[in-house]
């Protein structure tokens, strides 16, 4: 079986415009969303009480909410999670009241009166935690990019350097902006998919480049004009890339659709991650590679000289 | 030209059967077993240990699977939850509180796998269920404390030297002390600066006085912080022990934080009030004489007499106390339940230090017949433990406590009375509770998605590339092998995130396979003869796989470094994970590939789809 055989360079390059502009509406629409919503950062960031409880019977929301307004938590959140019968209820940061007792006395009174509620999971941040966790987070992804940027440097030519770092760049803008979007929730769990997506993409780039590499140095394109060398680049791979974040996104739905909801944000970021990786590189990447002028003589340089110390000479 | 050299076959066989024997012993399961160890330093785990417990179990009529000692612990497995229960409560009678009798989970696999060192990973809280707390030390009070203490000794020694002062006192973290004139003050530099060397001096002319003030000098607070911490660390491992505890970890992290996991931990609620109980004790004398007939007018009034105060019992007794503290909590070097031995009612075994003896002798000689109260400070509220009457004078050091107490009573007052230890108060910071059902959903959640999604590439794989895609699906299969079997060894802590790695790891190996399949197809449509296909192919690839993992592997790095706790698991898997891909994808696949294609001479085609 084979689905991918094409005889013909596709002709990405031509519209190559076009992509850019759907790029950059959707840039613009994450940094817009970002700038005004901002982000829902989960309670590892912020601070606060996350509690899962589960009731033998569907939970009454209101009940609940009017239980956590008598100790003063009025702007609570309470919702199901997962089925009917289990509850997440996240408590912010309140001065005086947010400790770590605290978890405790609304599971008392949730009992209050001989129901029976299971406590499934509580997570507690205190203030100055989520203030470190966040900054830490923030450096793990500024790490990240410059390892990344340091490692094209040596490995490519710096115009590839430079269009892999920004098609990735975008790719986290946009993640984060959908994040933003539909205020999901953004917790641990989701930056370490948003910073595995970083590499994972990244080494996308890298696999279409290379290719580009190849073909540049090949007699076979020897005066063809950069986007045809591109073009022909990409279609040579475009098998590999749908069959390896293929197969990815099939692990990731697994996760996505089995994972239950501890791993559902942070198999969602990664499958728009997967999605946008895929266009980033192809459609992003090679463009702003051919706009920055990349020409046969920046990569066959750096060939001559293994050819001179082969002493072959054609 | 695709055929390896019999030792790099022998390599690959080699490596794929240490990762079977080493990635075994995770699925034999648990079986649940007690695990009983000394709570004193001066007891030991030895078989005399083993012969009790097994003479214990045997009276019992319950069946142990098996009793081992280690270096620590005897441990007892049992066919059943219900036989550990009953063999914890019949082992607990028989030791006594000198022991801890914890209920554990042990590896079921059997001992030829432990003896070569293979043992199951460690399952983390979030899939067995237990609390993780971080807990904060208050530094700041610590060296108040210390210069609190400065204060005394100096206050001390200053009247002992016949040294005239106006005033001594201590502002935050500072020791003031005021003369009347300059000779006195330079004579108390001397003597101060000599007997406490840690006190940076300074002489300061107030309006008409002579002052010197002293602070601590920077490495004198460092090795109060470093001693805060490290007495704290003690004091939490006795608390968890008093918990029953089966393998608990207290760790410091960073300068002033102590990290605490209690796997299958319950009961939060009392895990937290012991851990967290952030308490001092002080000993002072009751005010009987005020506590006549008028008493419950007063209380009610709010006047009392001067230099007292008023606490409660637990009972809501109140109970009026002088202001001048007989002795602090840092005095008691140890405390027990037991029993009285002249009439065998239950009672509290206090040890003082050197010094605290001295002075509860003096005390006691001074008030036979009169009260004494212990008070508990928690967060600054006091409370009383116990106030009994001093029957006599008591010297040594050695105190009983006794009277109108249940066994429970005598056990919560000692336990009280040891957590009065603490040299810095402690806060939590961050908690995280994970309840044991959830983790057993966890841990099923994330197999489950792991083998569909496993099963679901290969069933991709297959079907695209037909018989090298099942060498693809062998390799990949071959990968998770080495994962699971490094991780295991390591003795790494698995995580839901890091099952996430796991389940990722094998969604991104099977890239190399691909690129690798790729290629081949490429030189085989190119013309290029199977055999030299083959060669191409996986020779090309190679520059292309190992850039590609790099990258990767660069944002693992980073996720270890700079993640905590969780994130910290799915790093380590992932930046494995990778390691073992490029193994498993090149060599091991090759492997398969000479071993069915290599033999041939006259190879016409190749199942590559």
């Amino acid at each position: 079986m084979e689905f991918f055989r094409f005889r013909q360079a596709i002709p990405f390059m031509r519209h190559a415009r076009l992509f850019n502009i759907i790029s950059l509406i959707t840039f613009l629409i994450a940094v817009v969303s970002l700038s005004t919503k901002g982000l829902n950062l989960g309670v590892d960031f912020t601070g606060g009480t996350v509690m899962e409880v589960s009731y033998q019977q569907p939970a009454e929301l209101d009940r609940i909410r009017d239980t956590l307004g008598k100790l003063g938590f009025s702007e609570a959140s309470v919702q199901n999670f997962g089925t009917s019968r289990d509850v997440l209820i996240r408590l912010p940061v309140k001065e005086g009241l947010t400790s770590a007792k605290l978890s405790e006395q609304v599971l008392a009174e949730l009992r209050k009166g001989g129901t029976p509620v299971e406590l499934r999971r509580v997570e507690f941040v205190g203030p100055q935690v989520g203030k470190e966790l966040f900054e830490s987070g923030a450096l793990a992804l500024l790490f990240v990019c410059l390892g990344i940027v340091a490692y094209l440097a040596l490995r490519f030519e710096w115009k590839f350097g430079v269009a892999a770092i920004i098609a990735n760049l975008h790719d986290v803008v946009i993640i984060v902006g959908f994040f933003s979007l539909f205020q999901w929730e953004f917790s641990l769990p989701v930056l370490a998919a948003v910073l595995a997506i970083l590499g994972y993409s990244v080494n996308e780039s890298v696999v279409v480049f290379d290719r580009v590499r190849e073909c540049f140095r090949s007699r076979q394109f020897r005066g063809a004009a950069v986007p045809d060398v591109l073009n022909a680049a990409i279609t040579q791979t475009i098998s590999r890339t749908i069959m390896t974040h293929g197969s990815t996104q099939l692990m990731v739905c697994a996760m996505l659709i089995f994972g239950g909801e501890t791993l559902y944000y942070f198999a969602l970021a990664l499958t728009i991650g997967i999605c946008f990786g895929i266009y980033s590189s192809v459609l992003v990447a090679s463009p702003i590679v051919m706009y920055l002028g990349v020409s046969r003589e920046d990569l066959v340089k750096i060939d001559k000289k293994p050819d001179n110390e082969s002493g072959a000479v054609v | 030209m695709n055929r390896y050299p019999l030792w790099k076959y022998l390599i690959v066989l080699v490596t794929l059967v240490a990762g079977f024997l080493y990635t075994l012993p995770n699925f034999y399961g648990e079986v649940p077993a007690i695990q009983v160890s000394p709570l004193r330093s001066n007891l030991k785990a030895d078989q005399a240990l083993l012969g009790r417990i097994e003479e214990t179990l045997k009276a019992a009529s319950l069946n142990a699977e098996g009793i081992a000692l280690d270096e620590t612990s005897v441990k007892a497995r049992f066919p059943s939850t219900d036989e550990q229960l009953k063999a914890r409560d019949a082992v607990q009678k028989a030791l006594g509180e000198d022991y801890v009798v914890a209920l554990n989970l042990l590896s079921r696999s059997p001992a030829w796998l432990t003896s070569i060192g293979a043992l199951p990973m460690y399952l983390g809280l979030d899939l067995r269920g237990g609390v993780h707390f971080l807990m904060q030390v208050d530094m700041k009070s610590a060296l108040s404390k210390k210069v609190e203490a400065y204060t005394n000794d100096i206050r001390g020694s200053l009247r002992e030297q016949r040294i005239q002062y106006s005033g001594i006192s201590r502002e935050g973290q500072q020791i003031r002390i005021r003369f009347r004139d300059t000779a006195t003050r330079e004579k108390a530099l001397i003597h101060i600066s000599k007997s406490v060397p840690d006190l940076e001096l300074k002489t300061v002319e107030g309006s008409g006085e002579y002052q010197l003030t002293g602070i601590l000098r920077i490495e004198a607070q460092r090795r109060t912080q470093e001693f805060a911490i490290q007495q704290n660390i003690t004091t939490l491992r006795n608390r968890v022990n008093e918990l029953g505890v089966a393998e608990p970890i207290i760790q410091q992290q960073g300068a002033d934080r102590v990290v605490v996991q209690l796997p299958g931990v319950q009961d939060t609620a009392k895990a937290k009030d012991i851990l967290g109980r952030t308490a001092t004790l002080e000993v002072r004398m009751v005010d009987d004489e005020n506590m006549g007939v008028d008493f419950q007018q007063r209380v009610k009034s709010g006047q009392l007499p001067f230099g007292t105060e008023l606490y409660y019992e637990r009972n809501g007794q109140p109970v009026l106390v002088k202001r001048q503290v007989v002795l602090t909590g840092e005095r008691i070097n140890d405390a027990q339940p037991g029993f009285d031995s002249t009439n065998g009612e239950p009672a509290v075994h206090i040890t003082l230090d050197g010094a605290g003896a001295r002075i509860f002798q003096q005390v006691t000689r001074e008030n036979v017949g009169k009260r004494m109260a212990i008070l508990l400070f928690e967060r600054g509220k006091g409370e009383v433990v116990t106030a009994p009457v001093i029957r006599q004078e008591i010297g040594g050091g050695r105190v009983q406590i006794s009277g109108r107490m249940t066994t429970q009573e005598a056990r919560d007052v000692s336990l009280l009375l040891r957590a009065g230890a603490l040299a810095a108060p402690m806060d939590i910071v961050e908690e995280r509770t994970v309840g044991p059902s959830l983790g057993a959903d966890n841990i099923r959640v994330g197999f489950q998605s792991t083998w569909i999604g496993f099963a679901a590439i290969a069933v991709l794989m297959v079907a695209y590339y037909t018989l090298v895609g099942v060498f693809s699906v062998l390799a990949l299969a071959a990968n998770l092998l080495f994962l699971i079997a490094l991780l295991s060894m390591l003795q790494a802590t698995l995580t839901l995130p890091g099952m996430a790695g796991i389940a990722l790891t094998i969604g991104m190996a099977i890239d190399a396979n691909v690129l690798i399949n790729e290629r081949i197809r490429e030189e085989l449509r190119n013309g290029v003869t199977p055999h030299a296909a083959i060669f191409a192919g996986y020779d090309r690839a190679w520059g292309t796989i190992l850039d590609s993992n790099i990258t990767t592997l660069i944002a693992g790095l980073a996720l270890f470094a700079f993640g905590s706790g969780p994130v910290k698991g799915f790093a380590v898997v992932l930046c494995l994970g990778i390691l073992t891909s490029i193994f498993s994808a090149v060599v091991v696949s090759r492997a398969m590939m000479n071993l069915y294609y290599g033999g041939r001479r006259k190879l016409d085609r190749i199942a590559i789809g």
